[in-house]
């Protein structure tokens, strides 16, 4: 039980674990400012990323945070008002013109409302972006009918649009997007408008094109589950600020700001319910006992640490709010729980030992003895 | 029927204006699409925030657009007789009111359709402009083609307006089912042919009506329908 950890799981556990070595970025970002009118302030506020070839990079914010600006910037359906923007080598910021629409065709983009043109049939569409690149006629129907088969829509060639789900259309956008081979995917908020099911399959979907063709996927979204899910990295965007930015996991587990917390408050326990918040207080009271919170990461997640709690050092740990979820393919936990030791020191010691177990302990608050008696026995 | 009322020189006269009116009404049908689309096209892309945008030429084009609007089709006939002559040589008969006729409808059809291409949605032009494509290839393979059951319909409007306006023409000698209607049922105190020259038109607009707006639909993929017969 308290035998050393392996090194290795060890160090999977640990939160500023180094990343790979990244090799030449394909979305470099510098600096990027964008101001649609001076009245309203800047939308995007020099904001500096890179984004690493065959990465699924998730960006994520409030509605209006700047996070569809930034990805429109890449690809220069918006123009920047200042920095820099360079994909695959070429500064799309300063293009214009025929280069611009030549660099285009290494950036495929889709998006929320998917839009498609009514007047033609999924594989007129999946076409208009090889009528633009001027691919032979006859290369272009073998191209269409591959990608069809890759978005599994090999049997609605001849369908209209209008004849189609969300997902279905999703995935014809898909299939247009990837049609000039770009080794870019932008996703604008692309499972927005989809029902959860249908969310899942797209992004399974992205998940497997990504794996398969090394493409770099940048995702758009408001919905931190999509990032969860299959993000390996992510940037935090508020009011057009970069607020953090890394691996998901480590963001997850451990956010810095206050926006990227509250973000993960429907998918990671960092925040506790309003109502379990509102009988802490900051600073130790005559009859209150610590709050601590526990951020289990990896294989430190399998540890009894509850269990040590009691045995080793006596305390009687309640436990207030927790939850454990895959993130990034590796599990992450965050537990709640109040122990007292009535000052004797025992709860110091066993934060150290929480320590070097590799997992992330720290008191948040303190609770009055009274209002966790009433939460707990009294009548609600 | 009215036919039987009339005097067989009479009906062929109406005949013979029938005819003059339909070579009058598709002949300037054909030049005003051509030319009115154009035009729309220009005040669509060149409006602000679109994909040529060029404010100047937009308010230039938008003016003369509505001052060849806002010019009575009567007036406006006498007005460019000089023109006419320029363009076809005389100043009277059938082809020489197809000038006026298609003077006044193209800036017509060209509102109607800048309306409807105005309608096209601006995600479907910016994902065309996201996969690489020119602003000539968003005309030709998005604009048009999305708007196209809108511009169906401007067309079917236009050539209504057209089958109005030809009734006019009599005042430069281009004869036709109005110039008929005037001579006979009005001058020469016949209202059997007066009436018969509204039934006449009557029908033409409703048959151009029909056809119009079937086209219109057969060119719509916007809405899911049941598709008829095999795939």
């Amino acid at each position: 039980m308290n035998a050393p950890l392996p090194s290795e799981s060890l160090a999977a556990g640990l939160p500023l674990a180094p990343h790979p070595p990244v090799s030449e970025p394909v979305i470099r970002i510098e600096g990027l400012s964008k101001t649609f009118s001076d009245a309203a302030g800047p939308v995007l506020d020099d904001v500096s990323l890179q984004i690493a070839r065959g990465d699924i990079y998730g960006v994520i914010g409030r509605s209006g945070a700047g996070k569809s600006t930034l990805v429109r910037c890449i690809n220069r359906l918006e123009r920047p008002s200042g920095g820099r923007v360079v994909v695959s080598g070429h500064e799309t910021s300063r293009l214009e013109g025929r280069a611009l629409r030549t660099a285009r065709r290494d950036i495929g983009m889709i998006f929320q409302h998917f839009n498609l043109l009514s007047s033609r049939t999924v594989a007129g569409n999946v076409a208009l972006p090889l009528e633009v690149a001027r691919v032979p006629k006859a290369e272009r129907g073998p191209r269409i009918a591959a990608l069809l088969e890759l978005v599994g829509l090999a049997d609605k060639a001849q369908a209209y649009p209008s004849e189609l789900s969300g997902g279905q259309k999703q995935r014809v956008g898909i299939a247009r997007a990837l049609a000039t081979a770009p080794s870019v995917l932008l996703c604008d908020e692309a499972t927005s408008a989809l029902d959860p099911e249908t969310t899942q399959q797209i992004l399974a979907l992205l998940r497997d094109i990504n794996r398969r063709l090394g493409l770099t996927v940048v995702l758009v979204t408001h919905e931190m589950e999509v990032v969860r899910d299959i993000a390996s990295h992510v940037a935090v965007l508020e009011r057009g600020r970069l607020v953090e930015e890394g691996a998901t996991f480590d963001v997850l587990a451990f956010p810095k700001s206050p926006v990227a917390r509250s973000f993960l408050a429907g998918i990671v326990a960092h925040e506790l319910p309003p109502e379990i918040q509102a009988t802490l207080s900051p600073e130790p009271q005559a009859d209150s006992d610590p709050v601590i919170r526990i951020v289990f990461t990896g294989a430190a997640a399998n540890e009894p640490i509850v269990a040590d709690l009691v045995g080793r050092f006596g305390l009687r740990p309640n436990i207030l709010h927790g939850r454990i979820d895959q993130v990034a393919g590796r599990p992450l936990g965050v537990l709640t729980l109040v122990a007292g030791d009535g000052g004797d020191g025992r709860l110091a010691a066993a934060l150290a030992h929480l320590a070097r177990l590799g997992l992330h302990a720290e008191v948040i608050g303190h609770a009055l003895r009274p209002a966790l008696a009433r939460r707990h026995g009294g009548p609600r | 029927m009215p036919f039987d009322l009339l005097s067989p020189a009479v009906t062929a006269a109406l005949v013979e204006s029938l005819k003059q009116t339909a070579f009058m009404v598709s002949v300037a049908a054909v030049l005003s699409t051509l030319l009115g689309l154009p035009l729309g096209i220009l005040l669509v892309v060149t409006a602000p925030g679109h994909i040529a945008e060029r404010p100047a030429v937009n308010r230039v084009v938008g003016t003369v657009v509505n001052l060849v609007r806002s010019t009575p089709f009567i007036i406006m006939m006498v007005a460019i007789i000089p023109f006419t002559r320029l363009v076809v040589g005389t100043t009277v008969g059938t082809a020489a009111a197809i000038v006026p006729l298609t003077l006044a409808i193209t800036p017509l059809f060209a509102r109607l359709a800048e309306t409807a291409m105005r309608e096209v949605d601006r995600g479907v032009i910016e994902a065309a402009e996201a996969i690489g494509a020119s602003p000539w290839e968003i005309v030709v393979k998005v604009l048009v083609p999305e708007a196209l059951p809108g511009i169906v319909a401007g067309v079917t409007v236009a050539l209504v307006s057209l089958i109005g306006y030809s009734t006019m023409a009599g005042t430069v000698g281009g004869g036709g089912l109005g110039d008929l209607g005037v001579r006979y049922g009005y001058q020469r105190f016949m209202p059997e042919v007066m009436v018969a020259v509204v039934v006449v038109l009557v029908v033409l607009v409703q048959a151009v009506q029909i056809v119009g707006d079937a086209v219109a639909r057969a060119v719509n993929h916007r809405i899911a329908r049941r598709r008829r017969g095999g795939v």
